[in-house]
């Protein structure tokens, strides 16, 4: 199966692995997906007071478009509120990424992470 | 070959238009063709084109030698009689033949057949199509390193199984069948034994006589011979029957109708005939190198588990678990190198391979496993080089693992509650 070139460059040369302090209640973590499912992603976001998304890094367990989902959606989210970042919708990513179908679930646990990450953030906060 | 036109290359399909080789570690896939097999071929695609079948004059007498020296040399490597040896497209007809073939001959006496959860595809549809068709398959399990357990087998079958079809060496695992005792058990209870020897033949001695083998199958394109030809041994003595699938001219003693492609039979003889003679030394070679390659990656990295026997194995074959890092995303870094992933996630299913289930081996660890196949044009400097590829790409993605950390913090994996998706 051949990849995109966009899959390609974010896999060889991935933005934003790492990880931030998930004790830090500034810091949203989001875990998702299964190690029998053949991929895991863990999305951090450091939001600023004003609740702007200042900083985000990701892990993940997973083929080259689960890497390359996650990197992308590190770039997308950092410098946006956590609402613009909560609305990203995986079809952005899969057209961004030009995954093919057997690939869109790569991009759907993208969202799904951001979106647990924000939730994470929130909880913290409210608590 | 003349330099093509940018016209020209533009018309061949993209992985032909820049071909940068990778280094070929899938010898279980396929094997080239050996260059001393392909120069054996050649003349019986022009001058000595005849049909073997065709009696009447000269191209057809020569033909008709050329496929009796091959049908001999195959004989040959597995101590067969040629009268034995019927020609094929290859290991997935041989098998379908040999199973429903005699499972339909015997039906009336025997509706019962016997195989193992590991074996090839084409014998596992073989038998489902079989089921389907209101025939009794038992599948037996294999134990934690692949082999089946003798006793269930002494158990399983009875006076009623017309068949029993297990593998001489697996294609994923790379691991040896006990052959002589199933051989023994199955005559012992009246039962023909078929085993796949696609990936067995040149690797491993093989004997019928002594192994007590009825049918056996074999690949042309697994043993540096080429695709599109395999092989079927049919025992004559006590004489196996089998329901031919192609109904035709009656060639292959009624069994396989249809013209014998010459130059095809030709090499396979070749391949069996360069095997036999070489095997020993050739399997030498292959342990120092398999050798050579599990020891630096075991020594250089941890968490790494190998799937199935190591002694009873054949030595051009590695499956090895790289835990925390997942095969299919492994296989994108290590695109220097031709290898095989048991993380099924290139294919339509999601569903790791079958065969490192059926071990016990938990789906999360056969995600992250690779298949190394290495063979007859395998060098020490590419073993080398795969090695270092490997272990830097592995340590790349287990530093971009969350299992890995996990792992490192001393989460224990299986105890978190997945959301399954």
């Amino acid at each position: 199966m051949a990849y995109s070139e966009k899959v390609i460059d974010h896999y060889e040369k991935p933005r934003n692995v790492g990880s931030l302090d998930k004790n830090d209640a500034s810091v949203g973590t989001g875990l998702v997906g299964a190690p029998a499912c053949g991929d895991v992603m863990k999305l951090q976001i450091k939001v600023s007071e004003d609740g702007i998304i200042e900083d985000a890094k990701f892990k993940t367990f997973g083929c080259g478009s689960a890497i390359a989902s996650s990197s992308l959606i590190t770039e997308w989210v950092k410098g946006k509120t956590i609402e613009e970042a909560g609305s990203i919708k995986n079809t952005q990513i899969a057209e961004e990424l030009a995954l093919p179908p057997v690939k869109i679930h790569c991009s759907v646990l993208a969202e799904d992470a951001i979106k647990a990450a924000i939730s994470d953030y929130k909880t913290k906060k409210g608590a | 070959m003349s330099a093509m036109t940018a016209q020209q290359k533009n018309e061949l399909p993209h992985t032909l238009q820049n071909r940068k080789a990778p280094i070929y570690l899938d010898y279980q896939a396929t094997t080239p063709t050996d260059p001393r097999v392909m120069e054996k071929m050649l003349p019986f695609f022009s001058e000595q084109f005849g049909n073997p079948h065709s009696r009447s004059h000269f191209y057809g007498w020569e033909a008709e030698d050329a496929v009796e020296i091959a049908r001999e040399q195959v004989a040959s490597i597995i101590g067969a009689n040629p009268k034995e040896v019927i020609f094929t497209s290859g290991a997935t007809e041989s098998n379908n033949l040999a199973i429903k073939g005699v499972a339909h001959f015997y039906k009336d006496k025997r509706n019962h057949i016997v195989t193992v959860v590991t074996e090839h595809k084409c014998v596992l549809d073989s038998c489902r199509h079989l089921e389907q068709e209101g025939f009794e398959v038992t599948y037996l399990p294999v134990k934690e390193n692949g082999l089946i357990d003798l006793d269930l087998l002494r158990e399983t079958v009875t006076d009623n199984t017309s068949i029993v079809s297990v593998m001489g060496v697996n294609n994923e695992i790379g691991v040896i069948q006990p052959l002589k005792e199933i051989g023994a058990i199955c005559r012992e209870k009246g039962a023909f034994f078929h085993t796949d020897c696609a990936q067995a033949v040149g690797k491993i001695p093989l004997d019928v006589e002594d192994m007590k083998i009825d049918l056996m199958s074999i690949s042309g394109h697994k043993i540096y011979g080429p695709m599109g030809i395999g092989a079927l041994y049919v025992r004559r003595r006590p004489r196996v029957r089998l329901v031919p699938m192609i109904n035709g001219g009656g060639q292959e003693r009624g069994m396989r109708s249809g013209t014998l492609p010459t130059p095809l039979c030709v090499g396979l003889g070749e391949a069996c005939a360069i095997a036999e003679k070489e095997m020993g030394a050739e399997n030498e070679r292959l342990r120092r190198l398999r050798d050579r390659m599990y020891q630096s990656i075991v020594g250089r990295l941890p968490e790494v588990y190998l799937n199935g026997d190591m002694d009873q194995r054949i030595p051009g074959n590695l499956n090895i678990s790289f835990a925390f890092v997942e095969g299919e995303g492994l296989m994108m870094g290590i695109k220097d190198l031709a290898v095989s992933s048991g993380s099924a996630c290139t294919s339509a299913s999601l569903e790791p391979s079958y065969v490192l289930r059926a071990l016990g081996v938990e789906v999360e660890m056969a995600h992250t496993s690779l298949r190394i196949g290495i063979g007859r044009f395998t060098t020490e400097e590419e073993v080398d080089e795969a090695v270092e590829c490997i272990i830097r790409e592995v340590e790349r993605l287990r530093e971009m693992s969350p299992l890995w950390d996990m792992h490192n913090e001393g989460i224990d994996i299986s105890s978190i509650e997945w959301a399954e998706h």
